[in-house]
C-alpha cells in the first residue's frame, strides 16, 4: 500500500478589524481610536494580531509583552470591554463579525497606546508586605515545615502574576485610585493564610482601613478578569472575615 | 558574616495612615449585613400582614393603620423597620457618594444632605409612630373617623 505523506490542509484565514485606542503623549492631546484590518487564523491570539499590526502595518503601536504565554503578566488590556491577557485571548473566542476593541487597562495613568504607569499598582502591592514575615530561625534549624492541607489553604492566591487585570477592572479603583485594589489584597491573603508567616496581624491591620477591604463592593469584576482563575472576590471576603475574627 | 534583614516596607504609607479610634468603615460594613438580615424579616412580615393576611390589601384604610399603631407589638416592629431601613439606605448612599463624588465640596454637600434628610425623616417617623392618636381630644366630630367614641 502506498503511503502518502499527510499534508495538513491549509488553515483558513480571515480578516478581522481591530479598533485600538491610541495615545502618543508627544502628539495627541486626547486618546483616539484607530482601525486596523488584520489577516488572522482562528487559532491566533490578540497578541499575534497586535504583532502583525506592529510588524507589518504601524511600527509605532506600543504595548508590553514579555513571555507571551500567560505567565509574566505584561500584556493585560481591555479587549471588547473586558480585562484580558492579549496572549491568552484567542481570536476564535471573539465575535469577529464585529470589530474588536482594544484599549489600555483603566484606572492607571495612560503613558502610551496600551501602556499604563503600573507604579500606583505596585505601591499598593508593596504596602501589604508581600513577603514572608517570620521572626527568628525555624524550630529545628533547617526549614519551616508545612502540611499539604496548610499549603492548600492559600494555594489559589499564590497564582497571581501581578498583571493588574483585576485591580484595573474594579469600579472602586477607577474612582480615585486610593483603594488598595484586589491584587494587593490577594497577595496579602497569600501570606495571611500561610501557616509559616507571623505577620498576618500587621497585614490585617493595614487592610482594616477606609481604603482597605471595606471598600470592596463585591462586584466580582476582579474574579471575572483574573486570567489565572483566582477567586479574587472570595479571597477578599476571607480577609474581611479574618479581620472580624482578629486572626486568620 | 553579616546578614541582611528581612525586607521592610513602611507599615502604611503616610497618606494612608489611619488615626486610631472607632473604625467606622468596619462597623458600617457589619451594620449593612446585620441590618440587612433583620430587614428581610421585617419588610416581608410588613408586606404580608398589610397586603396579604386576612382581607388583604382591601383592608388598608385609616382604621387599619390606627389599629396597628395601637398595638405595642406593631409599634416596636415599625420603629425597628424605620430606623434600620433608613440608616441602611443612608449608609448605602454615603458609600456611593464616597465612591463617586471626587470633588471635596460636592462630596460634603451630598453627605450633609443625606445626613440631614435621614435625621429629619427619622425624627418625623418616630414622632408619628409614638404620638399618633386617631381620635384627638377636642377635635370637631365631623373631622374624626367613624370608629372614634362620640363625645
Amino acid at each position: 500500500m502506498e503511503h502518502k505523506p499527510s499534508v495538513p490542509g491549509e488553515v483558513p484565514t480571515f480578516t478581522a478589524t481591530l479598533i485600538i485606542r491610541r495615545f502618543d503623549p508627544e502628539v495627541d492631546e486626547e486618546p483616539r481610536w484607530q482601525d486596523f484590518d488584520v489577516e488572522l487564523h482562528a487559532t491566533d491570539r490578540i497578541l499575534d494580531a497586535l504583532h502583525k499590526i506592529k510588524w507589518e502595518q504601524d511600527g509605532s503601536l506600543t504595548f508590553r509583552r514579555s513571555c507571551a504565554h500567560g505567565v509574566c503578566g505584561s500584556d493585560a488590556m481591555r479587549i471588547n470591554g473586558k480585562n484580558r491577557l492579549a496572549c491568552k485571548t484567542l481570536i476564535k473566542d471573539l465575535d469577529i463579525s464585529q470589530p474588536i476593541y482594544i484599549e489600555a487597562i483603566k484606572g492607571l495613568p495612560l503613558e502610551k497606546d496600551l501602556i499604563v504607569d503600573m507604579e500606583p499598582f505596585f505601591d499598593s502591592f508593596r504596602s501589604v508586605n508581600p513577603f514572608l514575615m517570620a521572626g527568628g530561625a525555624p524550630k529545628d534549624g533547617k526549614e519551616r515545615k508545612q502540611s499539604p492541607v496548610e499549603r492548600a489553604r492559600f494555594d489559589d492566591t499564590t497564582k497571581c502574576i501581578l498583571c493588574a487585570a483585576c485591580t484595573s477592572s474594579c469600579p472602586v479603583f477607577w474612582t480615585d485610585g486610593q483603594y488598595f485594589g484586589p491584587a494587593a489584597i490577594v497577595n496579602a491573603h497569600r501570606f495571611i493564610f500561610d501557616s509559616r508567616d507571623e505577620g498576618s496581624n500587621v497585614r490585617l491591620d493595614i487592610l482594616n482601613d477606609k481604603e482597605g477591604v471595606w471598600r470592596c463592593r463585591t462586584t466580582f469584576n476582579c474574579t471575572d478578569a483574573c486570567p489565572r482563575g483566582i477567586q479574587v472576590t472570595k479571597a477578599i471576603a476571607e480577609v474581611k472575615q479574618a479581620i472580624l475574627r482578629g486572626h486568620p | 558574616m553579616s546578614t541582611i534583614d528581612a525586607p521592610r516596607s513602611p507599615l502604611v504609607s503616610p497618606q494612608r495612615r489611619r488615626k486610631r479610634g472607632i473604625n467606622w468603615e468596619k462597623w458600617g460594613w457589619i451594620y449593612m449585613r446585620a441590618s440587612g438580615v433583620v430587614l428581610v424579616v421585617l419588610i416581608f412580615g410588613h408586606l404580608f400582614v398589610n397586603l396579604f393576611a386576612g382581607e388583604g390589601v382591601k383592608a388598608i384604610d385609616f382604621a387599619f393603620v390606627a389599629g396597628k399603631l395601637a398595638d405595642p407589638f406593631w409599634v416596636a416592629w415599625d420603629t425597628l423597620l424605620l430606623w434600620l431601613a433608613l440608616i441602611h439606605g443612608a449608609n448605602g448612599m454615603r458609600t456611593i457618594v464616597n465612591d463617586y463624588a471626587n470633588n471635596r465640596l460636592v462630596r460634603y454637600i451630598l453627605l450633609g444632605a443625606i445626613a440631614l434628610s435621614t435625621i429629619v425623616l427619622l425624627t418625623l417617623g418616630t414622632l408619628v409612630i409614638y404620638t399618633f392618636d386617631p381620635c384627638p381630644a377636642g377635635s370637631p366630630a365631623d373631622l374624626l373617623p367613624s370608629f372614634c367614641p362620640v363625645p
